[in-house]
């Protein structure tokens, strides 16, 4: 079974990495991370914290790079279990992380709550990027313990 | 996918069917301001309760058709926000400021009578 193998820990099949390329991707990237959100066994509330966060890094990558890729991954090493997202795109990067993680800063028009708001969504949250080399997003929502 | 958008006496109502794209919720904007005028509504009701998310693009969008919708004369309340969207909303840091909501589409309807009422008793 695909859903043993990846509460395993192995890495998920081809069908949970997409392409972003058009906003009809950020909507698919949303509802495939809900879905194997649901499938883990996430409640309705963290899957749609989770989707949530997918939205807005899925959108910087059409806003910013306007092209690149969403992967998903399902952890379950013993010790901690959850999803991991990786957003990635070759786009011109981020120049200044710090500022870019603000409350209200944006250099597109929007918002300025993608990057920050996405971080607390998630439980762990990692850039790396540089001007020129492209930004990688990696996040992910922990299950808590059951009870 | 175009949201459908009902005329109910001085209202206008949208009822969201599914999850949007941007370009939907831009093509929802632009549909409601014009459709404002055509129909001379003095509400407008935006119903979210099958929205999947409400990140900050929506967000933005319905903000926005609040501020130009009343810029024309009508009020617009959000109505139907699910709780574990709203608990998202929180932590995005989202917070619908100046936007009317309501529980549901019974509470936005009340909500505009009675806001049409305040307008008569004010007279304008």
């Amino acid at each position: 079974m695909a859903t043993e193998l990846r509460t395993r820990g192995a890495t998920v099949p081809d069908s949970r990495r997409l392409v972003i390329a058009t906003d009809k991707d950020v909507v698919s990237a949303r509802q495939i991370g809900r879905e194997l959100a649901a499938e883990f066994g996430f409640s309705p509330g963290d899957q749609t914290v989770i989707a949530a966060a997918i939205s807005e890094i899925a959108r910087n990558i059409l806003m910013y790079a306007r092209r690149g890729e969403v992967s998903f991954q399902l952890v379950n090493d013993g010790t901690r279990a959850g999803i991991t997202v990786t957003a990635q795109d070759e786009g011109p990067g981020i120049p200044d992380v710090a500022r870019a993680l603000l409350d209200g800063y944006s250099t597109s028009g929007g918002l300025g709550l993608g990057l920050p708001g996405a971080r607390r969504l998630m439980d762990e949250f990692d850039i790396v990027t540089g001007v020129g080399r492209g930004t990688t997003v990696t996040m992910s929502k922990l299950k808590r313990p059951q009870r | 996918m175009e949201v459908p958008i009902l005329k109910q006496g001085q209202y206008l109502i949208a009822s969201i069917q599914s999850a949007l794209t941007d370009a939907d919720l831009s093509q929802l904007r632009e549909a409601l301001i014009a459709q404002v005028g055509r129909y001379r509504a003095r509400g407008v009701i935006v119903d979210v309760t099958a929205l999947d998310v409400m990140d900050s693009f929506a967000v933005r969008t319905l903000r926005d058709v609040t501020h130009m919708a009343r810029l024309r004369g009508s009020e617009t309340v959000i109505v139907g926000i699910q709780p574990e969207v709203a608990f998202a909303m929180v932590q995005l840091g989202l917070t619908l400021k100046g936007v009317a909501t309501a529980l549901d589409l019974e509470e936005g309807l009340a909500f505009l009578d009675q806001r049409g009422r305040d307008r008569v008793e004010r007279g304008n």
